[in-house]
């Protein structure tokens, strides 16, 4: 496989090192990092989850409103940083790995390349009660 | 495919008594396919002596510039071939997303820091914003590029003519912010470039403990350099882009510590060296 997108390269190992939790995920919605401190709210090391399509990791963590309701892909930070190109800040449910669910603040932003979209990145921090 | 050295300095050319083995020129490489056309990777100082090589005869040159810093732009305003009209060059460098090439070179190329601005010269010029999505093809040798780490756009080039593949990134650190170098391929700046190459030519600018000092600075040292290599599968490692503090003795030096302990099959790029990557 070839490597990917330097931007990625780069903002992974940025990560690696901030205490701030990130998520990352590539131009189709491949979710192709988390770091240490992201860990604590997905409820898993990445280092066991690895990659996660799309669909996959929508499934696992099934990010929901305060409600209940299934987050739509134009309200998921995520997504609309992704399939919209611009930020979105939302405060949501999500289900960790380890079955817990735990109230997010999540900020997503997409990752302009300068060749174009090469993926976006979501900061996340636990949510005041 | 045949490649020639024509500068393999870093940063700053380096000439005196001391560099006289590896040579003080900054980056150039000269490279010629089966239909002996002429690529020139980088235009450093290097560039000039490559273009009182080059007959009045010789209509199109490419130069693929990996960068634009002054090491790999500096001999442009001193090759020759740009100041015959009867010259078709075409430049290729890195995309920016914020300003073109032309703009970019005119920093340099144009008063006050040069007399001659590049409208003005007499060449038939075209410069090309070098395609990262598709491999494009530069007389008989395919040509990939790719961004590396390094600050500012940065390219790194694979050439490929038959089953003979040279990869070329001058200016690189793969190693920069990695906690577990070399890194898995995927996560690995240049991998897709440089692996299988016939030959390697890649940045090897410090000594480990120069490198510790430096980090972020761009470049690679030369035990990094190796690891990168061995990473991506690579039949032939040549240094380059040496510190312009590097005399030869401190550079055979490292050299020879290097081939003690790798099985990597180790080259020091010195100035005027020939490969034939046929052979």
């Amino acid at each position: 496989m070839p490597q990917r997108p330097i931007e990625l390269i780069l903002l992974r190992q940025l990560a690696s090192y901030l205490a701030t939790p990130m998520f990352i995920v590539d131009a189709d919605g491949t979710l192709v990092y988390y770091n240490e401190a992201a860990e604590e709210l997905v409820g898993r090391r990445f280092e066991e989850t690895t990659e996660m399509a799309r669909e996959e990791w929508l499934a696992a963590f099934a990010p929901h409103e305060l409600d209940g309701a299934l987050v739509a892909d134009a309200d998921n930070p995520l997504l609309a940083a992704l399939e919209q190109r611009c930020e979105q800040h939302r405060t949501l449910v999500i289900r960790g790995l380890d079955g817990a669910e735990r109230r997010i603040e999540a900020t997503g932003l997409p990752l302009e390349g300068q060749a174009g979209l090469v993926g976006a990145v979501a900061i996340f921090w636990p949510a005041a009660e | 495919m045949k490649v020639r050295l024509w500068g393999t300095r870093g940063s700053l050319a380096a000439a005196g008594p001391e560099t006289i083995r590896y040579g003080g020129n900054t980056a150039c490489v000269e490279v010629r396919g089966s239909d002996d056309h002429l690529i020139v990777l980088d235009a450093g100082s290097g560039i000039r002596r490559l273009g009182a090589t080059v007959g009045d005869d010789v209509r199109r040159i490419d130069i693929l510039l990996s960068h634009l810093h002054m090491d790999h732009i500096q001999g442009l305003g001193f090759f020759a071939p740009l100041f015959r009209s009867a010259s078709e060059i075409h430049i290729w460098g890195p995309p920016s997303g914020r300003r073109s090439l032309r703009d970019r070179l005119t920093r340099y190329l144009s008063p006050p820091l040069f007399p001659v601005p590049l409208r003005d010269l007499p060449s038939d010029l075209t410069l090309h914003e070098a395609p990262t999505d598709a491999p494009f093809a530069v007389g008989a040798i395919g040509v990939s590029a790719a961004l590396v780490i390094h600050p500012g756009p940065t390219l790194g080039y694979r050439l490929s003519a038959g089953d003979r593949t040279l990869a070329y990134l001058p200016d690189h650190e793969p190693a920069l912010g990695s906690r577990h170098f070399p890194e898995p391929h995927e996560w690995l700046s240049g991998f897709g470039l440089a692996v299988g190459a016939d030959l390697l030519i890649h940045d090897a600018q410090y000594t480990d403990a120069e490198y510790a000092e430096r980090v972020g600075w761009g470049h690679s040292s030369l035990a990094q350099a190796v690891a990168f290599a061995s990473a991506a599968g690579v039949r032939r490692l040549l240094t380059f882009h040496h510190d312009p503090g590097h005399d030869d003795a401190s550079l055979e030096r490292s050299l020879a510590s290097a081939s003690a302990v790798s099985h990597m099959d180790l080259i020091g790029g010195a100035e005027g060296l020939a490969l034939d990557l046929a052979r």
